[in-house]
């Protein structure tokens, strides 16, 4: 399973890419491969204010729908609109095109508390 | 993210740490083909190999096979044996000659459904019932209580295996199938067992039962012979998304024990000119007085969130109803699904909406099946 080493993870599987001030998140391709076939992204609302974890977005497979969570506390500021009409992209590029939203970080010191590679490596086994 | 299979699992949901998942004889080599194992009514069950939709175009275009071991297979034996059944089941099992099944409700008294089932009539007073898993001690159970003392009442279910071969190319892996709904004793590499005309899915294929030991044999035998017909191992996933695009309905979701079969639209399986069975005085009434909810099936209007289990429904704001089963159809690339509804909105065409997260989504009651062969 690819675990790319320049990103930053959570124990809810989603990963985070740092952008000056911003995160970018998504799923990992461990997630991905857990749901399979994602059918539907419901993505949050921009401008909105997120807590640390706290669910604002949903991926939904054919079997099931899962929350996504707010790795840590800050306010949307870009969607993945593409993933409204070809939410498959989640499963195909989970770490690129698959991407699902961008945070602005309120305190950058609260990413200390994510998991690095290695980390979520031995999470998932 | 956080990993929830309630749409499938259901009622019947367990815990992964749960202890003591039986597993089938097919177990092993649902592991070694990787599949996805989930708790389902007590087993561990595949829920899928590669893709539930692949698996699903599998069935619709070539062939797949279903490991259906968990399944109840009960043996109702003795020359009483017919005339009780059918004081027991809501189908007329006289109807039925040796070698022929039928699909029938059990009822508890107040016509509520216990399971929904086959019945094979396998000899002259000799009966094979094949339960669902999460009912097949409650069956045996209530059967047991029943039984008049010259009637055989046995639980195989233990000592024997079953899967499910769909797809329209099941012609082509076996000759001589047995016809529509019927069952045939045979024997396949030196291996006995009884093969029946039906299935789950809305394709043509077969439901085949062995002795345990000889399941994983028969199951490598028939991927093997099935390689050229692109047949597929298939999970759970899949047989929840062809059953629904069928209208076929899961016990435990879209039937339970506060559900009668009129209810459900499925008053075609009840006989009510049979002078006596179990439900029969409640069934009689909802049918005089018309049912106060029904099942209806219906599609989104959009391309939007898929409807699940539970999700309510809404008529011009007015709460009239809940799903029962709902997914995206992978043969229609649309959310669909089945809702009880208040009999006065639970017509074909009528706009309902379905509320998803506090966002009501349009949709319509549509006629059964939800999807058709073109």
């Amino acid at each position: 399973m690819n675990v790319p080493d320049d990103l930053l993870y959570t124990e809810s599987h989603e990963w985070i890419k740092r952008e000056g001030d911003k995160i970018r998140i998504g799923i990992t391709d461990h997630a991905q491969s857990e749901l399979t076939d994602v059918v539907y992204v419901e993505l949050p609302k921009m401008d909105r204010k997120a807590n640390a974890k706290e669910a604002i977005a949903v991926v939904e497979s054919v079997k099931a729908a899962s929350d996504i969570y707010a790795p840590v506390k800050g306010t949307v500021v870009e969607i993945n609109k593409a993933l409204e009409a070809d939410p498959g992209l989640i499963n195909r590029e989970p770490f690129g095109q698959g991407w699902i939203f961008v945070l602005k970080v309120d305190n950058a010191d609260d990413l200390k508390n994510l998991k690095d590679d290695a980390a979520y490596k031995k999470q998932i086994g | 993210m956080a990993f929830l299979y309630v749409h499938l699992i259901g009622v019947y949901a367990l815990s992964v740490n749960e202890p003591a998942q039986k597993k089938t004889p097919l177990y092993h080599e649902h592991v070694k083909r990787g599949a996805k194992m989930v708790p389902f009514a007590g087993w561990l069950m595949p829920v899928q190999y590669t893709s539930i939709v692949e698996e699903h175009q599998a069935v619709r275009k070539n062939v797949g096979m279903f490991d259906i071991s968990h399944m109840g297979q009960l043996i109702v034996d003795g020359s009483d044996a017919r005339s009780w059944l059918n004081t027991m089941l809501t189908n007329n099992i006289d109807k039925l000659e040796v070698g022929q099944g039928q699909y029938t409700f059990l009822l508890n008294e107040r016509g509520g459904i216990i399971d929904d089932l086959i019945a094979y009539r396998i000899g002259e007073g000799k009966f094979l019932l094949v339960v669902n898993a999460s009912c097949t001690d409650e069956d045996f159970a209530w059967l047991g209580r029943h039984r008049p003392n010259n009637v055989l009442l046995g639980d195989r279910s233990a000592h024997f295996g079953g899967v499910a071969i769909q797809g329209p190319r099941v012609s082509e892996l076996f000759v001589n199938l047995p016809a529509r709904n019927h069952i045939v004793d045979v024997e396949l590499d030196g291996m006995p067992i009884s093969m029946a005309r039906t299935g789950y899915t809305g394709e043509d294929g077969v439901e085949v039962f062995f002795p345990k030991g000889d399941a994983v044999k028969f199951w490598n035998v028939v991927l093997e012979q099935g390689k050229d017909l692109g047949i597929k191992p298939c999970g759970l996933g899949s047989r929840d998304t062809l059953r629904l695009e069928m209208c076929y309905p899961l016990n435990g979701s879209d039937l339970s024990s506060k559900r009668n079969p009129i209810e459900a639209g499925l008053g075609f399986f009840v006989d009510l000119t049979k002078p006596n069975f179990i439900g029969r005085d409640v069934l009689l009434k909802t049918k005089e007085n018309g049912p106060s909810q029904k099942l209806v099936p219906f599609k989104m209007t959009d391309k939007g969130p898929p409807p699940r289990p539970h999700y309510s429904v809404f008529a011009n704001r007015k709460r009239i109803g809940e799903v029962t089963s709902g997914t995206v159809s992978p043969s229609l690339n649309w959310g669909v699904g089945m809702a009880y509804i208040i009999a006065p909105h639970a017509k074909v065409g009528a706009k309902i909406d379905i509320e998803v997260r506090g966002q009501k989504f349009p949709a319509t009651i549509e006629k059964k099946p939800l999807y058709k062969k073109s």
